[in-house]
């Protein structure tokens, strides 16, 4: 690492007022003796200081750490070592200490104020932690472990071969089939719904080996002819794929309440911008709506936001079937319009079968909209606008 | 010595049955990381008073001898010229596609297509097919390439049968060259790479010919009448489109590695049955 000296030629001259020394790194900084003025009154000193600016030359780029495989061994000792400690500290049995409890055991004994999830203390397994690596890949002899060692990519090739040798089987087993004239027609196609295949990333840490988009794209055109000859090798297939939640399930259906007189409402809440907006939807009615207690044909004088308010109705196909008595405050008219939209939206998921809320979602009802106001920048007139470029 | 070490090692003497007879006490030395010099013997770790002139010799035998015959694993009745042809391993490409340094193996021409001198292709299988298992007795690295998609599995299936190893994808720039950074540090490369395809995908001449001419590392490969036969140690004129051509060559090598690692496998177990009833006042029967 190279250090050069930058020396300020020039006096640096400040206005200091009479402070204690500041005690500085003395390499970084050379204090010369002020020296002071004859005349009284402020006094102007002039500095001549020596700044030291490290930079650094030549300096290799980082390679990725190996780990030996006694290294690992070690780091594992010290963890099960430190979480009986951990265990006894907290008073808890040493033998039923979950990675739960040495969770909440660290956040316990080092608080932490970061917001960065990933930067607070955490004591997990070494496996978790420690990228996982190749061991060595040959033996004593020098000779390879593994047939395809000299490609580079083994377990990727590997798992090329294996999958093609699938199909060529399948396709064989078929033949013979209808060579016999056993042969049916009946098509035991996987299941493919709700699950996905594995993306790039996980696929390069199941095989511990970095791939190439092609190579990605290769594999999964393998995948899906294996899965067209047949369903012969469903487990293995399936190992290749992850499941996918259901967006619609996540969508939180409020429930149905009762009121005194016996009619079933429900309530949810909606915000759009700075307008927050509470709305009671009653199972059956005629098609009111008070907003603020205000009947929303004098509360809302614009068609556009009386419009807003009609669409979950009008796209459910039931305009005239609910009454609605919403609550509303802050915003403009058009973000309280979309305020409540939603909040009608919200509440109706609770009277509409599972479809029609999947529906709702695509549409975008039961989204919230996450625009809001772009603050303005120094420099610029708005948001956006520049102020006007003027050639001369 | 004793013959029955000699009788294994005598040309032919596969799959005879052998005798066993006592010979002093030999312990044969681990198999050392060797680089690839094929001639020279790792020398013995322990040296042993009484068996001491005798240790390293039995040892080089094992490796001198089966040189000094011209076909010590008889690839020769592995196939025959009639074989050959039933596989159709004489056509060759059309006259168009002729390359220049092929045309001393070319028997003819009909039709514009040309046809190989199985005679001249039976000599250089040979000669290819003995190297080979000599390296395999050896226990040299062998690397089969091919770049031909319609035979990846199969020559796959055949490197992996043997115990040897494969390579029928996407060639790396520096995996022979610069070995030491792509396939890590202190990695042993091929000492034999045997090419059932020589042309890659764009028919052009694989790079891994010409890398492992720049390293020394010996090469067969059936070259067919477009192929460029020259930086080949052991070319082997033939088809090399055909499938049943393919699984000959496929099957040809297969078996002569096969032969070849079994033999070394009979020699080994003979002296550690030798050593073993060696006699016990030199040293204890070696673990």
């Amino acid at each position: 690492m190279a250090a050069s000296c930058v020396s300020c030629g020039a006096a640096v001259s400040r206005r200091l007022l009479l402070r204690p020394p500041l005690s500085l790194a003395p390499r970084q900084v050379l204090w010369k003796a002020a020296e002071l003025q004859s005349v009284p009154g402020p006094q102007i000193l002039r500095l001549k200081h020596v700044t030291v600016v490290t930079t650094k030359k030549n300096v290799k780029a980082p390679r990725r750490e190996t780990y030996t495989v006694d290294f690992i061994k070690k780091q594992i000792e010290e963890f099960n070592i430190g979480k009986r400690h951990l265990a006894n500290m907290m008073g808890e049995d040493p033998e039923t200490f979950t990675q739960e409890d040495i969770d909440r055991a660290i956040a316990y004994l080092f608080p932490s104020g970061l917001f960065e999830k990933r930067a607070r203390p955490i004591m997990k397994h070494p496996e978790q932690i420690f990228p996982k690596q190749k061991a060595i890949q040959w033996g004593e002899d020098g000779r390879p472990f593994h047939y395809l060692f000299y490609t580079g990519k083994q377990s990727y090739y590997s798992l090329m071969h294996d999958a093609y040798g699938k199909i060529l089987d399948i396709e064989k087993h078929k033949n013979q089939l209808q060579a016999k004239g056993l042969f049916s027609e009946k098509n035991k196609t996987i299941d493919l719904i709700g699950s996905r295949w594995l993306i790039k990333e996980e696929l390069e840490e199941m095989l511990v080996e970095k791939l190439s988009d092609q190579d990605y794209r290769q594999f999964v055109q393998l995948m899906e002819r294996l899965l067209q000859s047949g369903a012969a090798e469903e487990e293995f297939v399936q190992s290749f794929r992850r499941s996918v939640t259901v967006q619609s399930k996540q969508q939180p259906i409020e429930p149905v309440q009762r009121d005194a007189q016996g009619m079933a409402f429900s309530t949810s809440e909606g915000k759009r911008k700075s307008a927050k907006a509470e709305a009671v939807v009653y199972e059956h009615g005629s098609g009111r709506i008070k907003v603020n207690g205000i009947d929303y044909l004098l509360y809302f004088p614009v068609l556009q936001d009386r419009e807003q308010l009609m669409f979950p109705f009008h796209f459910l196909d039931r305009l005239g079937k609910h009454d609605v008595t919403c609550t509303v405050s802050g915003g403009g008219r058009s973000a309280q319009a979309g305020a409540i939209r939603l909040a009608v939206a919200r509440a109706l998921c609770s009277f509409v079968t599972e479809e029609e809320v999947e529906w709702m979602r695509q549409a975008g009802l039961l989204t919230s909209d996450p625009r809001v106001r772009e603050r303005k920048k120094p420099g610029q007139e708005g948001a956006r606008r520049k102020f006007t470029w003027k050639k001369r | 010595m004793a013959p029955a070490l000699p009788r294994l090692l005598s040309a032919g003497a596969w799959p005879r049955p052998l005798g066993l007879h006592v010979l002093r006490a030999a312990t044969p030395g681990p198999a050392g990381p060797r680089g690839r010099t094929l001639g020279s013997a790792a020398p013995a770790a322990q040296s042993e008073p009484a068996g001491g002139g005798g240790l390293a010799d039995p040892r080089d035998r094992v490796l001198s001898e089966p040189l000094r015959h011209p076909d010590f694993f008889s690839v020769r009745e592995l196939f025959s010229v009639r074989s050959l042809f039933d596989a159709r391993v004489h056509l060759g490409h059309k006259a168009g596609c002729r390359h220049r340094f092929m045309e001393p193996y070319i028997f003819g021409s009909r039709l514009g297509q040309d046809i190989i001198d199985l005679e001249q292709t039976a000599a250089h299988l040979q000669l290819a097919l003995n190297f080979t298992a000599h390296v395999a007795f050896r226990g040299g690295i062998i690397l089969f390439v091919s770049r031909h998609r319609q035979f990846c599995h199969l020559v796959e299936n055949t490197a992996r049968d043997c115990g040897e190893y494969a390579h029928t994808r996407y060639f790396k720039g520096g995996l022979l060259t610069n070995a030491p950074l792509l396939l890590g540090p202190g990695a042993r490369l091929p000492d034999l790479v045997v090419f059932l395809h020589t042309l890659n995908n764009v028919f052009e001449p694989h790079v891994a010919v010409r890398d492992a001419a720049k390293m020394n590392i010996p090469t067969v490969g059936v070259v067919d009448t477009n192929c460029n036969p020259c930086l080949l140690t052991y070319p082997v004129p033939g088809n090399d489109d055909s499938p049943p051509a393919v699984e000959l060559f496929c099957r040809l090598f297969r078996t002569a590695v096969r032969r070849a690692k079994d033999k070394r496998r009979q020699v080994e177990a003979l002296y550690r049955l030798q050593g073993r009833e060696g006699p016990s006042a030199v040293t204890g029967p070696p673990s």
